[in-house]
């Protein structure tokens, strides 16, 4: 993984069939990058499905959710379209795995991503990465912890 | 990352010995087949374990995936208000396939329930806001399915469908009463 403090590697993907993004565009905001190995992956346990029974709370901290594996901007359609994900799914598909790579979260022996979960601040600075077990849903206890203590520090400074 | 967050408290159900030295709490899903699979581990180890267990269940709805889980979880609090939290909470379980609303106004009616209060309170608001806040406790602990356990308020990682959350709950139960023996001496 990329070490906390680092300024957030730039790249742009497709987020849906017919729309790039930037990463870079989202600055002022704050950004969180969940690199999954696959689209369709078994639905009762999966960490897309739970994000997306979340979207109030990435709301409240104005925090932009971005979810990215090598499947096709196709397939991510297809996977939004029927899970319903308030959230854009970007194609790290072509050249394949290139932005995982750049980030270190990339499986060269499946040739997916791995399950690293990055945290990038209203500057573009990464303030929290997490690497879970490739089976294992990572939840959202921890995003949510930085979320909040993050606003606190605001509060603070305010 | 396995506590779990806020400890139960009064704004929970509890089934069993308030005071049991065991605390058993599920985030669950009414229409999760999982937490469906769950129901009846769960029951025999509340028979199992008797006194010695509290049980708590807290709401982990995923409504867009489950569309009937987050009315269903309503309904149970709507029930609650009529002193019937656990029966409701039974009968959805066993009737897991069939939880559009008319069914549920049906097992409302079977616990003989007040309809006309049951109906007007399963459009109160706080009974909603009640259900989100499990979830928004949920997310905290570190909940990444249903079901999800907590023993003593730590995260039980282990398969609860083999008969390993029974086996944690005794090992726990006896290291307790060691400890125990260990402060009285």
């Amino acid at each position: 993984m990329i070490p906390i403090g680092t300024i957030a590697p730039d790249f742009t993907l497709y987020a849906a069939p017919d729309q790039k993004l930037q990463l870079s565009q989202l600055k002022g905001r704050k950004v969180i990058l969940a690199f999954y190995p696959a689209d369709w992956s078994p639905v009762c346990g999966s960490q897309m499905n739970l994000y997306n029974e979340m979207e109030d709370y990435f709301v409240r901290y104005d925090a932009q959710l971005l979810g990215i594996s090598v499947d096709s901007r196709w397939c991510h359609a297809a996977y939004r379209e029927q899970n319903d994900f308030f959230f854009p799914l970007l194609a790290d598909f072509e050249p394949k795995g290139a932005v995982s790579k750049m980030y270190e979260a990339y499986d060269e022996s499946t040739g997916e991503s791995c399950r690293v979960l990055y945290i990038i601040d209203e500057e573009g600075v990464i303030i929290w990465n997490y690497l879970s077990p490739i089976d294992e849903n990572p939840g959202a206890d921890g995003i949510f912890r930085v979320l909040e203590h993050s606003q606190a520090l605001k509060t603070i400074e305010l | 990352m396995t506590d779990l967050i806020p400890a139960v408290n009064s704004n929970d159900h509890v089934y069993g010995n308030p005071g049991a030295p065991l605390e058993l709490v599920e985030y669950g899903d009414y229409e999760c087949p999982f937490c469906g699979r769950a129901y009846p581990i769960v029951k025999s180890i509340q028979e199992k374990l008797g006194e010695d267990l509290k049980f708590v269940f807290r709401n982990f709805p995923l409504r867009k995936i489950h569309p009937n889980a987050y009315p269903a979880a309503i309904a149970t609090e709507a029930a609650a208000l009529q002193g019937k939290f656990w029966e409701m909470h039974d009968i959805i379980f066993e009737n897991q396939r069939t939880l559009e609303p008319e069914y549920i106004f049906a097992f409302a009616s079977r616990l003989g329930l007040d309809m006309a209060r049951f109906q007007k309170d399963i459009q109160d608001e706080d009974l909603y806001l009640k259900a989100r806040k499990d979830f928004e406790s949920g997310m905290k602990s570190g909940v990444n399915r249903t079901p999800t356990f907590f023993v003593n308020g730590r995260k039980f990682n282990g398969d609860w469908s083999t008969g390993q959350l029974f086996r944690y709950l005794e090992c726990e139960l006896d290291r307790i009463a060691v400890e125990k023996e260990a402060m009285g001496s």
